[in-house]
């Protein structure tokens, strides 16, 4: 038998339980969230360290509080823990199994919250054997807050992406040094003073310019083989934490019908947060990869916004009216489509990242005339963000987002 | 006296897929025999990384030992497969031609498969090949179809010959490495990390440590120098591209690059044939790694837009030798099974067949016993698995979609995982796309204190 519901929410980390809450203030209760693990909160549910929730809830949590408040928030809604989905079908049907075998879903509008993870060992395609002792964040964090245990004592941390910050405390936690932090570009990523606070607060050494070229041991990990510019040199070690390289968890999507962007490797989405599918909307990590929670939580807040919308037939039937384009070093822009007239969308808010650390003019050219321009200097790890005021576009044919590298 | 940890009438050397058909069909013959294995756990050298086929040796060297075994072999796993529940993806093999020097061999290997007795073996053209595999590269000139070349498990299988073989009164010791012997005329003691064992007769099935154990009875006429295969493993949307098996046209030394799916749902591109001396460790290497994903996108294009789900590489036992090295010492009691390569998981159970003529020839006390039946869990996709037909287990390994229950299942048994290898083996937790991002800490928290040997 088919379950139904007015919404059916996929995924219970930060944008889903904060869509959950938000359909309720807006009067839609008819809501069912399904989340594979057996507790819900998502990725914070395993940062046991601080720095959760500030601008949501005015006051600083871990990670899991985090979580616990999140879900309290999200109470009146039928939570659904260990449900896995297993397929996403048109007319928004969902197949799913859990404790009770497999069970179908049907709604008028389905969200997907999936979220993301970080790139493992293999798909970085890393030199070496293949001993226990390689992981990523997320894995570590949950033997550390999970199971209370870390499986790593004198581990390496490859990355410098805010996540390395994670792992730090995470190690900390457990009550462990990590022997160095190594990034392969000249500079780390997240914002200084990054390494002035791995190096003083953690008493971590920095290694920028640094390569990994290799993992060795046999059964659990004794070394890596790095390049720090003087050619390979063995540094031992019981573990490489592989820390950052998100990635949207677009497992489900993949092989459903709904299109997938090549730029943010998440949905394509339109000002509505509508994948291909008008029926499924995406919110959260799985638009692109990581943000912070925070962000996840405004994300799932604005989605259900556009949900409530779309089951008040608010929302345009057709299809959108136009694909953005992009030129120049953009890895991507979302969404990627949009309509000509767009009353719920004014202003219509573009996100965007970079390839490569550029400086430059950022603009957006509808039908061949500078509709709004911006000097930028970026990095590929952060967020652009900007709003188009008022989108005169009724004529609109062609809408492409510019990048000239000064 | 010395005290022995065993006494058997014989003790195969060797956990891998050779030394489990051998166990099996022994057991089932009432011989009660005794498997050693050096590692942890079973299938944990040269069974762990292979290419998952099941061929029908169309070619195969003619008149080769390899051939006959690898067909008694594929006559057996058709026969038993199902009782032993193992699955079998049919989904036949194109040995695709990319220029007119390779699209010039074909008729050759159509007259050598007929040969070899696949007489199915037919060579289409073009634009057959294109309706066949419309994702293929439109460079292929055409290809030879072999309908027999089919996908297996490549763990199920052995791991389902050992459970049969306990089933009949067979005995394993895993973490078991045999250091030393001695025949005394009638029989063996084998100097082992657990304790001398006695023996009626021993098999050597000791892979890529082959030659090393050989010489414990007589100078080893083989050398082994295990040949490395690398492998790139795609995420499953990507199995939507290939029907069939792509198989290369072959050169001297090695099958060459394939691509197939596998029973579990992806896509795979490898091996490479990599000579070395270490016979235990198979590293991968990033160049080598993009190399074979660009010769996947070369043959397949649509493979760019997937992603890679795993990587590994396997050693395969290569000799100097073209031809498998099996050899019967009547009067030492030692029965040699050395360099199987990469066609051992289809050979495995013809290999065990000639040792069992061998044995019974050579030593007698073999019976017919009627058959004990241990079917194991199936891991492929394209059948029902337990997620979709059991209550009550949740999912622990998402991506691969492993319930608690397969996993607990694993940890017990006659023959439980003995590492977190055998554990990944037995279930395919941690072995998807994720790698462990999601499960590895709940899966070593269920298998604490549980991993014995």
């Amino acid at each position: 038998m088919t379950q139904q519901s007015d919404v059916l929410i996929l995924g219970g980390g930060p944008a889903g339980l904060s869509c959950a809450r938000a359909l309720r203030a807006l009067g839609v209760d008819n809501v069912v969230l399904l989340e594979r693990e057996r507790a819900l909160g998502g990725i914070p549910r395993h940062c046991g360290h601080h720095g959760f929730g500030l601008r949501e809830f005015g006051r600083v949590y871990s990670g899991p509080d985090y979580a616990k408040r999140l879900i309290d928030e999200a109470a009146a809604i039928d939570l659904r823990p260990r449900m896995t989905v297993l397929k996403l079908e048109p007319a928004g049907v969902v197949r799913a199994t859990g404790p009770n075998g497999p069970e179908d879903f049907q709604a008028k509008a389905v969200v997907l919250a999936f979220g993301a993870r970080e790139t493992p060992r293999s798909a970085r395609l890393i030199t070496g054997s293949r001993p226990f002792g390689v992981m990523n964040t997320g894995a570590l964090q949950q033997f550390v807050y999970l199971h209370g245990r870390c499986p790593v004592q004198r581990p390496v941390v490859i990355g410098s992406e805010l996540v390395a910050f994670s792992t730090l405390l995470t190690l900390r936690h457990a009550g462990i040094k990590p022997l160095a932090i190594v990034e392969e570009n000249a500079r780390i990523t997240t914002r200084e003073p990054g390494s002035w606070i791995a190096r003083i607060g953690f008493g971590v050494p920095v290694l920028t310019g640094t390569r990994l070229l290799r993992i060795i041991g046999r059964e659990t990990v004794t070394g890596i083989e790095i390049d720090r510019g003087f050619g390979p040199e063995e540094m031992e070690c019981d573990g490489v934490i592989l820390t950052g390289k998100f990635r949207p968890e677009t497992a489900l999507v993949a092989p459903s019908h709904i299109e997938i962007d090549p730029g943010t490797r998440g949905p394509a989405i339109d000002a509505y947060f509508r994948c291909s599918d008008h029926r499924y909307f995406a919110t959260g990590n799985l638009l692109r990869g990581i943000e912070t929670a925070g962000q996840c939580w405004r994300e799932g807040r604005a989605v259900a916004q556009m949900v409530a919308a779309g089951l008040e037939n608010r929302l345009p039937l057709r299809e959108p009216d136009v694909r953005v384009t992009l030129r120049g070093p953009l890895a991507y822009v979302y969404p990627q489509r949009i309509y000509r007239d767009a009353p719920t969308t004014n202003p219509l808010l573009f996100k965007a990242r970079v390839s490569r650390a550029v400086r430059g003019r950022l603009s957006v050219i509808v039908d061949g005339s500078v509709v709004w321009s911006r000097r930028i200097s970026a990095l590929p790890e952060r967020r652009i963000a900007w709003c188009l005021p008022s989108l005169d576009a009724k004529a609109c044919q062609q809408i492409s987002v510019e990048l000239d590298a000064a | 006296m010395r005290e022995f940890i065993a006494d058997s009438k014989v003790v195969i050397i060797g956990g891998g897929v050779v030394g489990c058909a051998i166990f099996r069909r022994l057991a089932m013959a009432g011989l009660a025999p005794l498997l050693v294995e050096a590692a942890a756990d079973i299938l944990d050298g040269a069974s762990k990384g292979n290419s998952a086929l099941l061929h029908t040796g169309f070619d195969a060297p003619e008149g080769s030992v390899e051939l006959s075994c690898m067909q008694a072999g594929y006559r057996e796993y058709l026969a038993i497969k199902d009782r032993l529940n193992l699955p079998l993806v049919e989904s036949g093999a194109l040995v695709v031609a990319w220029d007119e020097e390779q699209h010039a061999k074909l008729p050759a290997m159509v007259e050598k498969a007929h040969r070899n007795g696949v007489r199915d073996v037919a060579q289409i053209g073009r634009d057959e090949l294109r309706r066949r595999e419309p994702s293929l590269s439109p460079r292929a000139l055409g290809a030879l179809y072999v309908p027999g070349e089919h996908i297996i498990d490549p763990w199920s299988a052995p791991l389902a010959y050992a459970h049969q073989g306990l089933a009949h009164g067979g005995r394993i010791l895993r973490r078991c490495r045999v250091t030393g012997g001695d025949f005394d005329g009638t029989r063996w003691v084998l100097e082992t990390t657990r304790g001398p064992i006695a023996a009626g007769a021993v098999v050597n099935a000791a892979g890529n440590y082959g030659d090393l154990v050989e010489a414990i009875n007589r100078p080893s006429p083989f050398t082994i120098t295990p040949r490395k295969g690398q492998f790139v493993v795609f995420d499953k949307p990507a199995a939507g591209l290939l029907h069939a098996i792509l198989l290369p046209v072959p050169t001297e030394r090695t099958k060459g690059i394939v691509a197939c799916r596998t029973a579990f749902g992806n896509l795979l591109v490898g091996p490479t044939a990599e000579d070395q001396q270490d016979r235990g460790r198979a590293e991968v290497d990033h160049a080598t790694l993009e190399s074979l994903i660009a010769k996947g996108i070369e043959m397949i294009p649509d493979l760019a837009r997937h992603s890679v789900n795993a990587i590994y590489a396997g050693l395969r036992p290569a000799t100097q030798f073209k031809d498998y090295q099996i050899a019967l010492d009547r009067e030492r009691r030692w029965i040699t099974i050395g360099g199987i390569r990469s066609t051992g998981l289809t050979a495995a159970l013809g290999i065990a067949q000639m040792v069992a003529r061998d044995f019974a020839e050579a030593f007698g006390g073999l019976r017919d016993a009627e058959p004990i039946w241990t079917p194991v869990p199936n891991l492929a996709e394209d059948r029902a698995r337990p997620y979709l037909t059991e209550a009550g287990g949740d999912v622990v390994c998402h991506c691969e979609l492993v319930t608690r229950r397969e996993i607990e299942a694993a940890l017990q048994g006659p023959l439980p995982a003995g590492d977190l290898g055998g554990l990944k083996r037995r279930t395919r937790c941690m072995m998807g796309r994720c790698q462990g991002f999601y499960c590895s800490a709940e899966v070593v928290a269920l298998s604490e204190g549980r991993l014995a040997s």
